[in-house]
């Protein structure tokens, strides 16, 4: 292994310092990794990941199955093909025999950006082929980008081939100026696509020094120009060091003046070693002899001609050395066995067009016989295969593998170290599906996703099984091509940019109060409010009192609110709800409930009547986007006729839940032009007024069941009246209180939480709502399934209270309950139902909880037992089933 | 990616677009003329076809319109431009 003098695309002037395996080592400008440790003596430096054979540089593209390397330096890579790592001065490298190891500490990832493109025509693969294309292509004014996974322009394209009529790197050199110079053509090396997903739309993936980008790209028309990959043939002893692909051999020579060996054994079944062992005998290499599986070719008489030693009908059936290759073993077509010394045996088994990224989305394979390969056939009417990877590859003799007594080292995937008698004992154990092989022996399935051992392993199939060469193809392709990190596929999407943060014009004041907030949805809310040094627990006991006592305020912004107005808005409403909102009078608010076609809960929340064709209506916080959603596609889909528009103006208005018994004092202390009194204000009234000097409306709801007010005002004025709110009920003890509390006084009333006490399989029967159904008004959503046989069964799940019969012990939220016989059982018992709800009350000063339990309401004081074994409740915590209410059950309170 | 035909706004990306099932499934006229068995069979039942297939589609992050379009299932392509039949 040597630099030649002369020759290639490496610019000898420009030599570049990296390290391999910790050792300094020098390479030129224009070198890949691969190429670089060839001319330093180093190409068999790796080892096989499982048995832990020497292995070499035996491809120069990304089917390369043995050279994988660790990148530390200038970027982490966990694990690349030396083959496709452009050498750059400072380069740290570290020998990885295919398998990648975690880095013991973080790694910063190199950033990645992605971009959005749009082209007329995509061309993946610029050699010959595909910079063909992109002329034509550029021709006709179509936009254009052409992207290659290699360096270079021109693939596989050799010094020494003319492309009409010019040299062909001329010809390359021309093309790629042309193109360069086209306004609406982009050119992309290092630039791997990998997927071709539907309508053209194509993911590519360039490599930057310092960045990675992602390109999106919807293409009209895509040509994939992939080329062809060779095919390796298994023989005893194919994995060593020296063993190398035919075409490797001459990149090698042509594009990196690197001379891999000095007495070269050539193996074919095709033209193209040829072509190898010429450029061996120009380079220098002693070419020891050509062994042609084919008993005659022209290209045999033709070699002899120019004084090549060609042995026809004849096959490499082993290598032999300890580090590397230092002999072979030939076998002629009477079957003798010739011993040759040799450092290099160059192979060709055929060649494979590259049609990965075509068949996976959709595009078919068809055997070519003449060829002993698969070429394209059918697929996409978007996608044109073009050059090498259309089929265009040299006549082959099929040739898998060399018979042998003995198949344990005829090495079929090289970097799962699976061989031929792997593939064999899958077919013993009864596999007849290339799949089924493949999964079992995980031949195909390592780094390079089975680029040079994918075909041959079915090949190899169809042989042992005696059927005929194509009858199996290769197993499934799915993207991506190449390995892509998750960094990438992320991108800058990440931190604050991986989803919307929804705030209130609240949450500088919750922030400057040290709130703890949770996510509900993409809104931030207000969780509970600890003062200096306090717990959890102890902030929302302590909160919780002080709006059963005193006055809390909770920022209600997040609640969704969609405005419903037209003539028919009363109407559509009655279809929506499962109770009449037609006979609600203006200044009137309404609870409501809707339901799904299937009649179970869907969301929940009140709605105020702001005039005779407008109605505002409130939703759950997490369900005001698929509310709005659900209003518009009943509106659209099958009541066009029904005049109503919806608007959602969940950001317009900012609202405050104001709640306790001193919160009419707290209203008139911040000031209000309204009268808040019983009379003049009752319990689900609204009006339209000033609170604390800005344009309010004020609304009588209670979610905790104290007397209550929800101040709604213009987003701009939320902080403002917040404030206001804290500083005028200051001293009286006002309390704002977080989402959690808010949840402990609801579920003291009884109230439930669509999505938390209901899950989609719950109806308001279920939940003891009946009143809320009016089966009478005529037809809603929801209302025919409410008869279905399943939905009337009286041992339903229903919604229960629990009281633990340890008043101090808290059920676990989703806790399963089973009856006394299995509290402890450690079979599998039946569940009576499970915990939805569980909390520790300040009022009743004690735990307790709300459940969905079998036949509920017919169990009132029987005892059931929760059990979590997950979170460790193994043995049941007894509980003693309620009403599910447990404060204030006359509802006086809220009217006080 | 599926670029979806939106009649009123031209080709878009999928995630644009919110998928609504098979077309053509009219909310009944008499939900309570219908016995449990019809019922079930409008709410629960739907065509799984391969080859060309009705369904709706609603353009959620633009014009928020439901449309129909007709999709070969097996392939994922669009037939037609998605322009809305008249009458």
């Amino acid at each position: 292994m040597r630099r030649l003098d002369a020759g290639g695309a490496v610019d000898r002037g420009v030599r570049l310092r990296f390290t391999f395996d910790g050792r300094e080592q020098e390479g030129l400008a224009g070198d890949t990794l691969a190429s670089a440790l060839l001319a330093n003596g180093l190409g068999g430096a790796f080892r096989s990941p499982v048995l832990g054979r020497p292995r070499g540089v035996m491809a120069a593209g990304p089917e390369e199955p043995c050279a994988f390397v660790e990148l530390s330096a200038p970027w982490f890579d966990l694990i690349a093909p030396a083959t496709m790592v452009p050498l750059v001065g400072g380069l740290e490298a570290t020998a990885r025999g295919g398998l990648a190891r975690l880095p013991g500490a973080d790694r910063p990832a190199r950033p990645s950006r992605h971009r959005h493109v749009h082209v007329e025509t995509l061309v993946v693969g610029a050699g010959i082929a595909g910079l063909r294309a992109a002329r034509e292509a550029a021709g006709r004014g179509d936009r254009v980008l052409v992207v290659d996974e290699r360096s270079w322009l021109g693939g596989m394209a050799r010094s020494t081939e003319t492309v009409d009529g010019l040299p062909a790197w001329e010809w390359v050199e021309q093309a790629a100026t042309e193109l360069r110079g086209a306004a609406e053509v982009t050119v992309l090396r290092d630039a791997a696509a990998l997927g071709v997903y539907d309508a053209g739309y194509v993911v590519v993936h360039e490599r930057g020094g310092q960045a990675d980008r992602l390109w999106h790209v919807r293409a009209g028309r895509v040509v994939l120009a992939t080329g062809a990959h060779e095919r390796p043939i298994a023989f005893a002893g194919n994995d060593r060091p020296g063993v190398m692909l035919s075409g490797a051999v001459l990149t090698y020579l042509d594009r990196f003046g690197v001379l891999p060996a000095e007495r070269a054994l050539v193996f074919t079944t095709n033209d193209a070693g040829y072509d190898a062992a010429r450029a061996l005998r120009s380079a220098g290499a002693l070419v020891v002899a050509v062994a042609d599986v084919r008993r005659e070719a022209a290209a045999q008489d033709q070699a002899r001609a120019d004084g090549f030693e060609v042995l026809g009908g004849t096959v490499v059936a082993a290598t032999d050395g300890r580090a590397a290759v230092d002999a072979a073993v030939v076998v002629g077509p009477d079957g003798a066995r010739t011993r040759l010394e040799a450092d290099l045996v160059a192979v060709s088994g055929g060649w494979n067009p590259v049609t990965q990224l075509h068949r996976a989305i959709g595009g078919g394979l068809r055997y070519a016989a003449d060829r002993s390969c698969f070429v394209p056939d059918g697929g996409p009417a978007w996608i044109t295969p073009a050059g090498a990877a259309s089929g265009e590859v040299p006549a082959a003799e099929p040739c898998w593998y060399v018979p042998a007594d003995d198949y344990a080292e005829h090495f079929v995937d090289l970097q799962r170290d699976q061989t031929v008698a792997d593939v064999a004992d899958a077919l013993g154990a009864g596999l007849r599906s290339v799949e089924h092989v493949k999964r079992a022996t995980f031949i195909g399935t390592a780094v390079d996703q089975g680029r040079a051992s994918g075909a041959l392993a079915a090949e190899i199939v169809n042989q042992l099984l005696g059927t005929d060469p194509g009858a199996q193809g290769p197993s499934g392709a799915r993207p991506p091509w190449s390995p892509a990190a998750y960094h990438l596929v992320g991108g800058p999407f990440g931190g604050a940019l991986f989803d919307p943060v929804r705030e209130t014009p609240m949450h500088p004041s919750h922030v400057r109060r040290g709130a703890v907030f949770e996510d509900v949805g993409q809104w931030k809310r207000p969780w509970y409010f600890p003062r200096d040094g306090e717990s959890m627990r102890d902030a929302v006991l302590r909160e919780c009192a002080a709006v059963r006592t005193g006055v809390g305020i909770i920022d209600a912004t997040t609640l969704g609110k969609i405005e419903v107005v037209g003539p028919d808005a009363a109407a559509f409403l009655d279809r929506m709800y499962s109770n009449a909102m037609s006979t609600l009078r203006v200044g009137r608010i309404r609870y409501g409930l809707m339901l799904g076609l299937d009649g179970m809960v869907f969301d929940d929340g009140v709605a105020m009547r702001l005039a005779d064709d407008r109605y505002l209506v409130s939703t759950t916080t997490g369900a005001a986007a698929r509310v709005l959603d659900r209003f518009e596609e009943w509106l659209q889909t099958e009541w066009p006729h029904l005049r109503v528009y919806c608007t959602s103006v969940t950001e317009q208005w900012a609202a405050v839940a104001v709640a306790g018994p001193r919160s009419r004092e707290l209203l008139r202390a911040v000031g209000t032009d309204l009268d808040v009194s019983r009379e003049a204000l009752p319990f689900m009234a609204w009006r339209d007024g000033e609170v604390a000097g800005v344009p309010a409306r004020l609304a009588r709801v209670s979610f905790s069941g104290e007397l209550a007010f929800e101040v709604h005002v213009a987003g701009w004025h939320g902080l403002g009246v917040w404030e206001a709110l804290l500083d005028a009920g200051a001293r009286f003890g006002v309390t704002p209180y977080g989402t959690e509390t808010m949840h402990v006084l609801r579920a003291e009333k009884g109230f439930v939480m669509v999505g938390q006490d209901t899950d989609g399989t719950v109806t308001a029967d279920d939940l003891g709502m009946s009143w809320i159904v009016n089966l009478r008004k005529g037809d809603f959503v929801g209302r025919r399934s409410l008869t279905r046989s399943d939905l009337v069964r009286p041992d339903r799940k229903q919604l229960v209270g629990l009281l633990p019969v340890d008043p101090g012990a808290l059920l676990p939220d989703g806790a399963q309950l089973v009856a006394a016989e299995h509290a402890d059982a450690h079979s599998r018992v039946p569940m009576l139902g499970h915990v939805t709800s569980s909390y520790e009350s300040a009022t009743l000063g004690r735990t307790f909880a709300l459940a969905l339990l079998a036949g509920g309401r017919d169990r009132l004081g029987e005892t059931v037992y929760a059990r979590a074994p997950a979170v460790g409740v193994v043995g049941g915590i007894a509980a003693t089933v309620t009403e599910p209410i447990f404060y204030d059950p006359e509802g006086v309170r809220r009217d006080s | 990616m599926l670029l979806v035909p939106c009649p009123w706004c031209g080709p878009r990306d999928e995630v644009e677009f919110a998928y609504g099932g098979q077309a053509g499934i009219a909310y009944p006229a008499d939900p309570d003329a219908l016995s449990d068995e019809a019922w079930a069979d409008y709410l629960f039942m739907r065509d799984n076809p391969k080859g060309p297939f009705a369904e709706r589609w609603c353009h959620t992050s633009g014009c928020r319109r439901w449309f129909d379009l007709v999709r070969d299932t097996a392939t994922s392509v669009f037939v037609g431009d998605g322009t809305p039949e008249v009458g």
